[in-house]
This record gives C-alpha cells, structure tokens and sequence, in this order.
C-alpha cells in the first residue's frame, strides 16, 4: 500500500471516529448565534423577514438596566400551539441569546437572566405552526454587560 | 445545579441554576489576554424521560444560567431532569421530583 492511500484511508478512519461527536454540535446552530446582524441570526433560524407582530407575545423586562450583565426577562406566548420562543437583542456583539423549544406540555412561558452590551430592543420570535410572531421591548443599559 | 418543581393548582413551576462562567471569549483577564469562550449550548429538559424543553443557548445568557419554566399535566413525584453541554464537550445533569407546592 503507498504511503498516500494509507494516510487518506487513516483520515477516513479518524472522520468515521469523530462522526458522532459533529452529529451532536450539528444541533446548535452555529451560524446562527454567530450572526452580528439581526436579519443574519433570524435567516439563519430559516425565518423569513417578514413577520407579524402581536400583543399576544409578552415581554417582562426592566425598562432600565444598571448591570448590563444580569437583565431578568420573562416571556410567554398566548398564540395557540406554539413551538418556540426565540430571544434576540439587536444591539449586542452577537444578536442571538436563545432558542427555546417547546413540547410534551411545556407552557410557552420562559424566564431567564440575559447580558445586554448596550440599550437596546430585546426581540421575541415565536413560532407557531408555519407562522412567526414578534414582539419588541426596549431596555436601557446603564453599564455593558458583555465585557 | 439547583433545581425546585412545585405542583401549584395544574401547573407546575420548574427552576434551575446551572453554576457556569458563560465566557464570550470577548472579555480581557488582568493581564490583558482574552478569557476562551466557554459556555453553554444546549440544554434538554425532561419530564419522566419524555423532552419538554430543548434550548440552544448562545453567549448572550447571564453567567450561572437561571431559568423558570412551567409544565403542565406533572404530578407530585415525577421527575425532571437538565441536561446541559457546553462548547468545549462538558456536561452536566441536575434532578428534582416535583414536590407540592
């Protein structure tokens, strides 16, 4: 066996062997939380540009902000069967905080500590079925909570 | 982790804290070198080993991530399992039976 066909087959061998670990961080959407842009993050989640904003869709969050490092936020959905909540702050170094997904009776209801670099809208997409739902609330950042 | 699951009339009001430093891999130490992101990624929550809450986090969630979810049709005893894995391949688990509330 030459030299070459042995080392092409050793590197299929080693890609075999890292196969399930890819499979695993697959699931987290790297391009996604990437993203600096908002349009960039919510493409990358395969939502479109267009989306409805409802008053179904509540956001609890202080509307000023000492510590950019710590904001409390809780959120629920009342739009029927919904799947997920995305967490969004447009202003931040990289604009997507989480994606939440529902099921087996999970209420679409979440409360979470999230950073904030600077004042900003915090944006919640909600999926439901084929529909997206979005609704905004600003919060102003005394100090950046990113580092 | 620190878990709590109370049974209040049908709900039940889950909340964790995962102890983690969530780095964004943007802070400075004191010597000026940057700090390696480390955070976490996903986290899974279970109800009796069935999934009720499967989460992609990024570098945005708070150090020592807290969170409050609600379920519905748990009864006293069932148990509620986190599992949560970060961007370097650690993990961790925390457990609570639902108690009343």
């Amino acid at each position: 066996m030459q030299r070459r066909e042995f080392l092409t087959l050793l590197a299929g061998a080693i890609a075999a062997m890292l196969m399930p670990i890819n499979a695993l961080a697959t699931a987290w959407n790297k391009t996604a939380f990437e993203a600096t842009r908002l349009a960039d993050a919510t493409k990358n989640l395969g939502i479109g540009s267009e989306i409805a904003s409802s008053e179904e869709v509540e956001i609890i969050a202080p509307d000023r902000a000492e510590n950019g490092a710590i904001v409390q936020i809780e959120v629920t959905s009342h739009i029927p069967n919904t799947e997920s909540i995305s967490v969004l702050v447009e202003h931040n170094p990289t604009v997507l905080i989480g994606h939440f997904v529902f099921s087996n009776g999970a209420l679409s209801y979440l409360v979470t500590r999230i950073k904030m670099a600077e004042t900003s809208d915090i944006k919640i997409i909600v999926k439901a079925g084929d529909d997206y739902f979005t609704a905004s609330k600003n919060v102003v950042v005394l100090e950046n909570g990113c580092g | 982790m620190k878990m709590r699951a109370k049974l209040i009339g049908d709900i039940t009001e889950v909340k964790a804290i995962i102890s983690h430093p969530m780095e964004t891999g943007r802070k400075k130490d004191d010597f000026g070198q940057l700090i390696p992101a480390h955070f976490i990624q996903l986290v899974t929550a279970t109800l009796n080993e069935k999934p009720v809450l499967e989460m992609q986090w990024g570098t945005g969630i708070s150090k020592n991530p807290y969170l409050t979810f609600h379920l519905k049709g748990a009864k006293v005893g069932d148990k509620i399992v986190v599992n949560w894995q970060d961007n370097l391949s650690q993990t961790g688990t925390g457990e609570i039976l639902v108690s009343a509330g």
